[in-house]
């Protein structure tokens, strides 16, 4: 059973190329009516605004009495800005990612990621890994040039092979530096991109974002303004009404998380309820009992527990919706076919003692554990003259390449030949700096082949192993801790990262206990925790705290 | 009449910058010709030579100025009448006010209704506590006076919270009262352009442009200045209650201020009701202490100020604890009817921090028994503050119900618990510079915002005394922005937020505490202070070399190196982490539990550091990770947040906005994004919707001055062409 993570395709890297080149054009061509691109720095630095006015200017206060011309003081302290060296001056602005290809159709052959802002370069270079690597680790892309590499996650596994687009400020849409990441365009493939792309340090774009940003950074005409704005409300209102019909899910959900404990909203109040333990303390030191650290830590614990468990499911959601694909191959007349029937309890595939009987990519259904899994029954693959079955064989070794999982069927009776040793390396050809791993039905024979995950034993006429096999494919696709019942979890986006922020906080946090710092230093992180959960980015959690404050302990003097 | 004001303006600076050319003994002042040039973000370590004292004339021309004209004075001595900032109520709000605005030379008269009760302590007889104490600090750091005089008049000191972390370390004093508001009341007598005057202020004189002119006490005296600050803590209206009786007062023993609230509110102010209490005062030497738990002072002492010239020690006080008793808990819940609350004839609660004896004991039916601390309130008073047990029942019921607490079983009660009722107003009505918005020149400051507390009266005050002198002379009002500050925090809250209750300062309100410390309040904002004249030089000069010194320290840590030795042992066992060969100070010093301490054990220390500045050193070192990412975040926030909004935006034309926000947004009428984004009601959404409309504006704006420019060119054109024929038509004439 090979593991296909990659779908490399000559073609599928050419059409990004060329639509790259589009983009490329239309980015050169300015559009019409813009204004001047000085004023973004103009509006960037007019939050220095002066404490002494110049005289000139102060004449003018004097006599028209301007009841308001602030200035304003930014949070200077001078003590660290002595020790900050200029290349660590903080970059302004957050760095928005989003999928901008329509999901939720039919995948379309190539998927965007767009990020933007002014750390979209490196966040871009967390991620990426260009096929020609330069000598140091900072990716240092030239403006409105396509690279060619792979996407890989925060463990260094390839997610991707994929095209990246750099457009750097203010020749982009937003007028930001922007980086479209081109890959494959199944929706399982741009979320897993996305996620590391949100790891890496990006946040979700709200809807509409990168058109907002885009018109406040002096992009889109003034009489676009309106539309804009009407767009941003209309698809902000349809986000509430998203979350609302997310709160409602949370509801339906409470049954299947009253017994697994791990609940989102749950978890935000956990977050709240520690804070507020902890700030009583800080803020009414000597009217409050001592705070039992234990206890906390355990609950700190329990809570990153119940992150990750909600991350898993984020994986297995995925997989609920997109499900996997299996292709089974192997020589001809090794019981491919009969696997397939036995598996899918059906007759769907023609089952024959001749060789070659397979010539087309046969379907059939499965369920296990609530995934949907598609399974293709192939032709053998065998060199051969006849012309319909070198079609065959040709389509076979495609949906190989194309599915999720493979499975290689080798003939118990016959064991393992140098046939099938030609065909393993014949589809493992087709697979560019994969790692695929893949399952024998029977291994005597193949102890050099360390690519197989797995191996099982299965018999078709009396379905004997069918089990093993499924619980084969749980483990390889990373499930096989999900309770079989299954649990009604949607995670969309907005929740991944809303996960994603969780678990980095409650790292934060745990490292922070770890190194044993003061109480203190614990709140900042449980407040991100707490914030990150939230249904409204932004919201103001003291008031929250307070009140439970007010409401929990017996305060005052 | 403008012309006039801005020609003499115009001649004082110049005379001023000339002056000061000519004197300063400074090589380097020369290059502050005019140190308004100089912006606060430019790092201001050279020495600047402006004082106080230049100040002065300029600002008499303006008053003299603005309200010539409209009178006529011709006896001797009315000219006294005018000054640059009037200040109305001499508590800790008001004196700060008027401490500012005298020491930033404008001439300043303090109205107060009793010159015996300034900068009274009438509750709890301590400064400072969690996020009070940085308020104190920060005022400090500003040279305000509230600081200094806690350290100078303390009972007894401590420090919270010491191994919670940096930010939420707070100093607290317990204050002898009476020696408290001698001390401020004599700073204030002391202080030059700083009159003070018994009088009661019923009205509010204005000019013909929404702006103030002065003020009309009850006796009909007027005085005149372009900028009032109000500070009438619980007195507008007051009422004390006791039991179900009351009697109009703004204190016990002191007569309430009439007539102003109803002034306001025909100006078109809105006013509304605050209720807040006192608990009783029994005698200490009545008190049997021998019982009750006692809580000593620090060894070693620590100050509000950082002007070490005050920072002498005394000899201090204990306080004790006690509690309640089941037959307190008895007689409470025996009367209760007889109480405000459950008798039912007072609505309104009380602030939440502070809940009534009473309330607590209905609230928390499981606790056996409540915390009640005894707080002395001076050296020469025999009166102990009880601290815990403010109630409302009536006074009859106080003193038994005081006498079932342990070690005041023979007690005799000197002031009976009492609570006020008085007027405030829903600080919406101000900007962030504490100035209102309906009337220019006007501010208001303290309890009448809505707070509760001397170090939040404090704030303010500091705040509405810059602006006011600030006023008075047509500079720019100064904001602290939330995130520079409690102080900040503290007025965006109150002029953002809606109130339910007296404003308590705590650390949960600050979003980014970590970087709001008492150790830093100085490197915050005393540049700041010194930029707009309110630090001398002497502190100054105190300030840049308690930096340097701060700065030098940590690139010593950064570069000393140990391998093996005793510290490397005793930093493996206090740490429980190995210490790997060549390791720096700095290296070590951010292990868990490594204080500076033990690198001055090892003689790895710098005995030229104060005390004060190792601590400074060890928060930046240890915690330097945190305090950086605590640092880029807020800037990420600040882009946006700081943007401007315009003051005439009409929130109702935007539909773009939801309802709610229409009509939030019209009555906060924020200053900036970020305050938007907090006022209640308003979601991401409609700041989106406003940031698109601003951005719409511009450009329209934009257009239109384009369009102008065009036109004036072309009128200049035409222009430029008729004088050239008029030219030709004088030759040939």
């Amino acid at each position: 059973m090979l593991r296909a993570s990659e779908k490399p395709n000559a073609v599928m890297a050419h059409l990004p190329a060329l639509r790259v080149l589009l983009r490329h054009i239309n980015c050169l061509i300015p559009p019409p009516r813009t204004s001047m691109p000085a004023l973004c720095t103009i509006r960037a630095t007019c939050h220095f605004l002066l404490l002494s006015p110049k005289p000139r200017k102060l004449h003018a206060t004097a006599t028209s009495k301007g009841p308001e011309n602030h200035a304003l003081l930014l949070n200077r302290d001078e003590r660290v800005a002595r020790n900050v060296t200029p290349s660590d001056v903080v970059e302004k602005g957050s760095t928005i990612a989003a999928i901008v290809t329509s999901l939720g159709g039919p995948p379309g052959a190539v998927g965007i990621v767009r990020l933007s802002g002014p750390s979209a370069v490196s966040v871009a270079g967390r991620v990426f890994r260009p096929a020609k690597r330069s000598k140091n680790n900072d990716w240092k892309p030239m403006s409105h040039v396509v690279e060619y590499g792979v996407v890989l996650d925060s463990e260094g596994n390839v997610i991707d092979e994929v095209l990246a687009v750099p457009m750097l400020a203010p020749k982009s849409y937003t007028r930001e530096d922007v980086v479209e990441i081109q890959c494959h365009g199944s929706e399982v493939c741009l979320r897993r991109v996305l996620r590391t792309c949100l790891e890496a340090g990006a946040t979700l774009a709200q809807p509409g974002e990168f058109t907002l940003r885009a018109f406040l950074n002096g992009r889109l005409d003034l009489s676009q303004a309106e539309n804009v704005g009407r767009l941003i409300t209309a698809k902000s209102v349809a986000a509430a009404d998203a979350a609302l019909a997310g709160i409602q899910a949370c509801l339906t959900r409470i049954w299947f998380d009253l017994i697994l404990q791990c609940n989102k909203i749950s978890l935000r109040m956990q977050c709240i309820e520690l804070l507020t333990e902890i700030e009583a303390r800080l803020d009414f030191e000597d009217e409050m009992p001592p705070l039992d650290l234990n206890i906390i830590m355990d609950k700190i614990h329990s809570m990153s527990q119940d992150v990750e468990s909600a991350l898993e499911a984020e994986n297995y959601d995925r997989l609920l919706q997109s499900g996997l694909q299996i292709a089974i191959v192997g020589r001809p007349n090794v019981g491919k076919s009969s696997l397939l029937n036995a598996w899918s309890k059906s007759e769907r595939a023609i089952v024959t003692e001749i060789a070659g009987t397979t010539r087309d990519v046969i379907e059939a259904s499965v369920s296990v554990n609530g995934i949907p899994i598609t399974l293709l029954d192939t032709a053998g693959i065998r060199d051969t003259d006849d012309v319909v079955e070198k079609i065959g064989v040709e389509r076979s070794e495609a949906v190989a390449r194309g599915a999720d999982l493979i499975i290689m069927t080798v003939s118990a009776v016959e064991g393992w030949t140098s046939e099938d040793t030609k065909l393993l390396e014949r589809i493992q050809s087709a697979k560019i700096d994969c790692n695929p791993r893949a399952e024998t039905d029977w291994d005597r024979g193949c102890q050099s082949h360390d690519i197989f995950s797995k191996r099982v034993f299965t018999c078709a006429v009396t379905g004997q192993g069918l089990q093993d096999l499924e619980r084969a494919v749980l483990e390889l696709v990373g499930l096989d801790a999900i309770p079989s019942g299954g649990r009604q979890w949607t995670v969309n986006q907005r929740q991944c990262e809303q996960l994603v922020r969780t678990k980095e906080a409650l790292e934060r946090l745990q490292s922070s206990i770890k190194e044993e710092l003061p109480l203190d230093f614990w709140t900042i992180d449980l407040r991100d925790a707490a914030l990150s959960l939230g249904q409204i980015i932004g919201e103001d959690i003291s008031e929250e705290v307070l009140s439970n404050i007010f409401g929990k302990f017996c305060i005052g003097k | 009449m403008a012309t006039t004001t801005l020609f003499t303006l115009h001649l004082c600076r110049f005379g001023q910058s000339f002056s000061k050319k000519l004197f300063s003994t400074s090589p380097s002042s020369d290059t502050l010709l005019n140190p308004h040039h100089v912006t606060f973000h430019h790092k201001l370590r050279r020495p600047n030579s402006s004082s106080a004292p230049a100040f002065f004339r300029r600002f008499s021309t303006v008053a003299a100025a603005s309200t010539s004209g409209e009178v006529n004075y011709d006896g001797i001595g009315t000219a006294d009448e005018k000054y640059d900032v009037i200040v109305v109520g001499g508590g800790h709000a008001g004196c700060e006010a008027a401490l500012a605005s005298a020491r930033l030379g404008a001439r300043t008269l303090l109205l107060t209704l009793n010159i015996d009760r300034i900068a009274w302590q009438p509750c709890n007889p301590a400064v400072g506590g969690p996020a009070k104490s940085q308020l104190v600090h920060e005022v400090d750091a500003l040279s305000g006076e509230i600081g200094k005089i806690a350290d100078r008049c303390y009972l007894q000191k401590r420090v919270l919270n010491v191994s919670r972390g940096p930010a939420v370390r707070a100093l607290r004093a317990q204050t002898d009262k009476r020696e408290y508001a001698m001390q401020m009341k004599s700073v204030v007598e002391s202080t030059p352009n700083l009159s003070i005057r018994e009088a009661m202020v019923t009205d509010i004189l204005l000019g013909k442009n929404d702006n103030v002119e002065g003020v009309c006490t009850f006796f009909g005296m007027k005085f005149y200045a372009p900028s009032v600050v109000l500070t009438t803590g619980t007195f507008m209206s007051g009422k004390i209650w006791v039991g179900r009786t009351s009697m109009p007062a703004g204190r016990a023993g002191e007569s309430a201020s009439h007539g102003l609230t109803e002034n306001l509110q025909r100006l078109g102010f809105e006013t509304d009701r605050l209720k807040t209490g006192t608990p009783a005062r029994v005698d200490i030497r009545t008190v049997d202490f021998s019982g009750l738990e006692p809580q000593h002072g620090d060894k070693e002492v620590s100050w509000f100020s950082f002007d070490p010239d005050v920072h002498i020690e005394r000899e201090q006080m204990c306080c004790y604890l006690t509690r309640t008793t089941g037959r307190t808990h008895q007689i409470i819940r025996d009367n209760l009817h007889e109480t405000p609350t459950y008798g039912g004839w007072v609505e309104a609660k009380g602030p939440r921090y502070c809940p009534s004896i009473e309330d607590k004991i209905v609230r928390f039916q499981d606790k056996e028994s409540h915390q009640i601390f005894l707080e002395p309130e001076g050296r020469s008073v025999p009166e102990l503050y009880v601290q815990g047990f403010s109630t409302g029942l009536p006074e009859r019921l106080q003193l038994p119900l005081l006498r079932t607490l342990p070690g005041l079983e023979n007690c005799s009660m000197l002031r009976p618990a009492y609570a006020v009722e008085y007027d405030y107003l829903p600080a919406h009505q101000c900007a962030r510079s504490l100035m209102t918005k309906k009337i220019q020149g006007l501010f208001f400051s303290g309890q009448i915002n809505g707070t509760t507390g001397y170090e939040e009266a404090a704030a303010q005050g500091i705040i509405s005394g810059i602006n006011a002198a600030r006023y008075a002379d047509g500079k720019q009002l100064i904001v602290l922005e939330r995130e520079s500050s409690y102080i900040g925090t503290l007025i965006d809250d109150l002029v953002t937020k809606d109130l339910r209750e007296p404003y308590r300062m705590l650390t949960s309100r600050s979003e980014h505490r970590l970087l709001l410390r008492s150790d830093n309040a100085d490197s915050r904002l005393t540049p700041l202070a010194h930029e707009i004249g309110l630090i001398d030089d002497r502190r100054w000069k105190l300030y840049q070399e308690k930096q340097a010194r701060i700065s030098e320290e940590k690139k010593r840590l950064r570069s000393v190196r140990i391998s093996g030795g005793d510290l490397a042992a005793e930093v493996s066992r206090v740490s429980g982490q190995p210490v790997r060969d060549s390791s720096t100070l700095e290296s070590l010093l951010k292990k868990p539990h490594i204080q500076y301490g033990i690198l001055d054990e090892h003689g790895f220390g710098n005995i030229e550091l104060s005390r004060i500045e190792k601590e400074c050193v060890e928060i930046d070192i240890k915690y330097e990770g945190f305090i950086l990412r605590q640092q880029s975040q807020l800037q990420q926030m600040v882009t946006q947040q700081h943007r401007q909004l315009p003051e005439d935006l009409d929130y109702h034309m935007i539909t773009t906005l939801s309802i709610e926000a229409r009509e939030k947004l019209s009555k906060v009428r924020p200053q900036t994004i970020g305050q938007a984004s907090r006022v209640g009601g308003v979601s991401p959404a409609d700041i989106t919707a406003l940031l698109i409309v601003l951005e719409a504006n511009r450009r329209k704006a934009q257009e239109q001055s384009r369009y102008k420019i065009m036109n004036a060119m072309r009128a200049k054109a035409l222009e430029e062409e008729v004088p050239e024929v008029s030219c030709t038509e004088t030759v040939s004439s």
